[in-house]
Parts: structure tokens; sequence; C-alpha cells
């Protein structure tokens, strides 16, 4: 299998500046990264960061204000025919026809890729059983689970043999379970096929599956390495405390250790340089009760949180009445 | 909280050869593969929906038996001792077709809130290949349906001959393919189902009612001759009621009141002209369609 991309440019994609504004919002403000060849690359960042923007412009379908990317070594805008036949796609909103068959969909999908006809029915057998849906290869898409469905997507992505494969939220609206298992199938397909994953999520536990990750904050990327990096930049523990009176513990925290803290989740949260270390000093001269400690080492939450400010979680909670917005918007067509 | 990072369980799948599939370059085969399974997804969707199927026959029969029947009763004088079902038969076979050509077509506003349509936009074909291959589709299902109204003409006292049939199949397949690409060329821009019927509602209803489809388009009042000559569906209405009338023995003075013919400034509008009009407008409608949908957010 080694050597049969052999031709592939080290780079798969390459984003230079790229903007993307929608009457009054700016949904993408000048992004640039670039993503090698064979990598699994993620964009994390809460709903409406600009995750999804960022990949329609990488997939030909929104045409970018400013800026340029290369996808698969060709120009986005100039070369769109050519980045398209190159890339899968598995969007976040299922794009299966429910009245067809499994296998009526890749079929229609090997048609509209003109793919040769003596390789299609093997291609198809093989990309079906790689997602375990070969036996149910006749029954109509509208009888399957939302897994079984995101997993059709998935094989129906890799039916043309793409160089780059995005995902964008491939686990979205998924049991815990069933997230696990479409995880297992990526790390088959990135073991067999050679391939480039570019995904975003906004799970942090998916996050770190990648080999790199931009974290993505309102339009913009506000850090990018590999998650071990970002983490051990972090440089501190998170503890967390619960206690009779939060604001009080953090008022406390400020004037005995000089401790910026903030209530996240319903208990004081703060990072601090040693944390287990740090927590016999806490308990003494804190002054105050302490019902519950929680000490752990720097999570992509933190990471987060150290370059936003806030949560994921909470930074979705502000988001939510948007994101309620936008989901109207999507059902009526005008995705973002 | 689903903090807990799990990795995958090691795969133990045997391995077989992994088959490389290449993406060959645009050309016009490939498009025209294309256009080919677009048309075809169409067939196999509307052969696999029975309800469909006779959903879209009710209203035509409706208008034929129910209609025909009940109104021959106050119009026997009028129409020469023409039944009023074999009067109104032409304007039906032409409805009939214009009501599966837009509900086909609507399937492009059903594509894009149920999400398919996204995967038609991101694949290597242009966007005119999938409008056509859609106006196509549009068009067969149209003619499928337009068979089944072409075999009730014995029953509205038209006889079959080759020559009848052959001619209607070739005007409701010309006018499936106009009215396609005039429902295609609304749908591009409509994005939520509700709204496509509304405007359906809105331009179809009127449009069959002006047509002539269901009376005589001579001695209109004025406004109304005139609204009759710039609906389309006049000019397939037109020559769809002469090929019937042609067939069937009636005589030379209820043939001057049910067929006039379609004039233009006291000027009879050949056949020829008629079927020119309904083509150039369907060649029209579907270029605009495709510029619409060409055009990227």
């Amino acid at each position: 299998m080694a050597g049969a991309n052999g031709s592939q440019p080290p780079v798969a994609i390459e984003v230079r500046g790229l903007v993307k504004d929608y009457d009054e919002v700016k949904a993408v403000r000048g992004v640039e990264f670039e993503v090698a060849t064979g990598e699994v690359f993620g964009f994390l960042g809460p709903n409406g960061a600009g995750k999804t923007t960022t990949i329609n412009m990488l997939c030909t379908l929104v045409t970018p204000t400013a800026g340029s990317a290369r996808v698969a070594g060709h120009d986005v805008v100039k070369e769109r025919d050519d980045v398209r036949r190159n890339i899968g796609l598995v969007f976040q909103d299922p794009t299966l026809d429910n009245y067809l068959s499994a296998v009526q969909n890749l079929r229609l999908h090997a048609e509209l890729y003109g793919l040769q006809r003596d390789v299609v029915a093997p291609r198809m057998q093989q990309v079906l059983e790689m997602v375990g849906l070969w036996e149910r290869k006749d029954s109509p898409v509208g009888t399957f689970s939302g897994g079984m469905r995101r997993r059709l997507e998935i094989a129906r992505g890799m039916m043309h043999s793409p160089r780059v494969l995005f995902l964008d939220e491939p686990t979205i609206g998924l049991d815990p379970q069933t997230r696990r298992s479409i995880w297992s199938y990526i790390a088959e397909l990135k073991e067999r096929e050679e391939i480039t994953i570019f995904m975003t999520t906004h799970y942090m536990d998916e996050a770190e599956w990648c080999d790199r990750i931009a974290i993505m904050d309102n339009g913009e990327i506000v850090a990018l390495d590999a998650p071990a990096t970002l983490k051990a930049g972090v440089g501190t523990d998170r503890i967390t405390i619960h206690t009779e009176d939060n604001d009080a513990a953090i008022g406390a925290l400020k004037d005995r250790f000089d401790i910026d803290a903030r209530i996240s989740e319903g208990a004081v949260s703060f990072g601090v340089p040693g944390g287990e270390e740090f927590v016999p000093r806490l308990f003494a001269e804190l002054g105050m009760p302490i019902t519950a400690v929680h000490v752990s080492r720097p999570t992509l939450d933190d990471v987060f949180m150290s370059y936003t400010g806030t949560t994921i979680r909470d930074a979705e909670e502000d988001a939510g009445k948007n994101r309620n917005r936008m989901m109207m918007q999507m059902m009526h067509g005008g995705r973002r | 909280m689903s903090t807990t990072t799990t990795r995958p369980p090691e795969t133990a799948r045997p391995q077989t050869p992994l088959i490389q599939v290449a993406v060959p370059p645009h050309s016009i085969f490939s498009e025209l593969r294309a256009m080919r399974i677009v048309w075809r997804r169409d067939l196999i969707r509307f052969f696999n929906d029975r309800i469909r199927m006779m959903a879209t026959l009710v209203q035509p029969l409706l208008f034929l038996f129910v209609l025909g029947s009940g109104l021959q009763q106050l119009s026997s004088a009028s129409t020469h001792g023409v039944n009023l079902k074999t009067f109104i038969y032409p304007g039906i076979l032409c409805i009939s077709v214009m009501f599966t050509a837009m509900f086909s077509a609507a399937s492009i506003v059903w594509d894009r809130e149920f999400g398919f349509l996204r995967e038609m936009l991101v694949a290597p074909v242009r966007r005119s290949s999938i409008v056509i291959g859609k106006c196509f589709g549009g068009a067969t299902v149209a003619c499928t349906q337009g068979v089944i109204m072409i075999l009730l003409a014995p029953l509205v006292g038209v006889p079959l001959s080759l020559g009848l049939v052959v001619g209607i199949f070739a005007l409701q397949a010309l006018l499936a393919f106009t009215i396609t690409a005039f429902g295609v060329m609304i749908a591009v821009r409509i994005k939520q189902m509700q709204a496509f019927f509304g405007v359906m509602q809105m331009i179809v209803m009127p449009m069959f009612f002006i047509s002539g489809a269901l009376v005589p388009v001579a001695n209109l009042p004025g406004w109304l001759t005139v609204l009759n000559r710039i609906d389309p569906l006049t000019y397939a209405v037109d020559p769809m009621k002469r090929l019937v009338f042609n067939n069937i023995n009636i005589s030379p003075e209820a043939r001057r009141v049910l067929d006039p013919g379609v004039t233009w400034f006291g000027w009879r509008v050949p056949t020829l002209v008629e079927v020119g009009v309904v083509l150039g407008l369907g060649l029209l409608m579907l270029g605009v369609a495709i510029w619409e949908f060409s055009t990227t957010e």
C-alpha cells in the first residue's frame, strides 16, 4: 500500500489568511495553517467558532472573502474540480438519500465521480465491510440508525479513494458507544489508506485523537500544536473545589494565594503549578471549609480555557441562543 | 461528563488488498454519466413510491370524470353534440403532465431540506449536468404518467391510433420538459417545501385555468385573452386540442367553436410556432435554472 500515492505533495492542506464574511458577521477572520500529508488534523472549538465555514471553504462549497487555500495541491477557488476529485466529505448533517439502499447511495456516488466501472463493485464491498455495513447493503437508508448512517457516510466519503477526508463533527449527536465505534473505524481507515484527515469537533476527548489540533474561537485560531504540547504549555494543574460559599472562596483564594479563580460548572476552579503539593496548603490556609477537592493534569479543556478564558461548555452555553438561531437557518438552508 | 479518553480497539480484521480508485479528470463522458445517474435516481424514487404515483393521477381523473361528467349537463347545448369529457380531454392531458413535472422539480427543494443536495453539489461535475439530469428525470416521470392518461382516450370517445399516441406523447414530453425546467428554475431559489407549494399554488393553478385547458380560447373577455396569450401552457394545450380533434368525427361547426386556435392580433398561430414557443421557453428556463444553480454562496 505504501508508495501507491508516492506522488502526493508533502503538504495536504495549505491555508493563507482565509477570511469569510457574511453580511455583518465575520465568520472566519484570517486563519493560517498547514496540514502535512498523512496527518490527522483537528479543529476544536465551540459551535459558531467558524469551523464549519472553514471546512466549507476548503471543500469549495463556499467562496472565501479573502485569502487562499490549497487542498491536495490545488487552489480551492481556481481549481475547484481538481480539489473536488481529491477530497471526501462527511458533513455534520446527513446527506444520504433515505429512499435508496446503502448500495444505491454508493453507486450514485461512484457515477457522480465517474469511477471506472470494473472497480466500483469491489471498492463498494471494501468500504462497506470497513464500516461493518456489508450485511445491510440492500436495506433502505431510512431504516438505519444514526450511527449506521454516519458510518455509511464515511464509507461513501472513502468510495473514490480521496487524498483528504473532511469530517465535520463526525460523531455529533451520537451516543458515547457509537462515537467510540466511529473512532475505531477512523483509526482503521487511517491505518489502511494513505489519507490525510481533517476534522472538526467540539468534544475535547476526541480532539486527543488528532496528531495536531487548532483551537478555534470566534473565527480565529488561538492555538495550534500537538495535543500533548498544548497541554504541557498550560504549565499548571487544575484544582476544582466545592465549598459552601463559592464567592467567598474566590475572594479568599485571591487574598491568601493571589490566585484568580472562577466558577465553572458550579464549582470553584483554578490552575496552579504542582497541584498535588498545593492541596495541603490550601486546606491549611484558606480559612474556610472545603467539601470536595479535585486535582487534574491539564486537559484540552484547560488549554481552551487558558487561551479563551472560558471552558468550551460555557462557551457553548453562551452561544446557545446563537446556536438555536443558526440551526434554524441551517434547516432553512442558509448554512454558514 | 465524558472526559475519559478511550483508544479504539485494535483492529484484527483480515486485510484484503486495498482497492485504489482514481477519479478521472472532467470530460463530456463523465458529465453524461452524472446526468444519467441524476435522471435514474428520479426514476428509481418514483417507481419505489406507489402512493405518489397514485396521487398524481387522482387530480386529472377528478377533473376529467367528475368535473367533465358534472358540467356536461349544463354544457351540452353549447358543445354542439360533443361530450364535455372529450372536449376537456386534451387539456387534461396537459395538466396531468404539468402537475407531475412540477412535483418532480420540487424534489430539488426536498433534497436541499434533507441534505442530499450537498452530496451532488460537491461532486466534481458541472452544476448544469445536475440540472439537466433533473429536468430529464422530471420529464420522464411525467411522461410515464402521461402514457396512462393517453390510454384513457377510448373512455372519453377518442379512438386510439398510432399517430395519435405518438403525437400526444411527443407533445407531452415537450411540455413535461418545459414545466420541469420551469419548476427547477423556481425550486433552486426556494429553501423550504411549504414555500415551494405556496408558489406552485400561486402560479400553476392560474396557468392551468387561464390556458384554455377547460374552455375554448376564442371570444374570451379582453383581459382574459391577454392573459391567455402570455400563458405558456396555452401553446401546449392548443396543439393538443388540434391533435385530438383531428382524430374524432365532429361537425365543422363544433370544430370552429371548440378548437378556434390561438391568434396573435388576428393572425392564427401555426402549430409549429406554438411548439416552438414551448420548446424555446423550456430551453430558456433551463438556462436560467443552470445559471442560478451555478452561482455559489
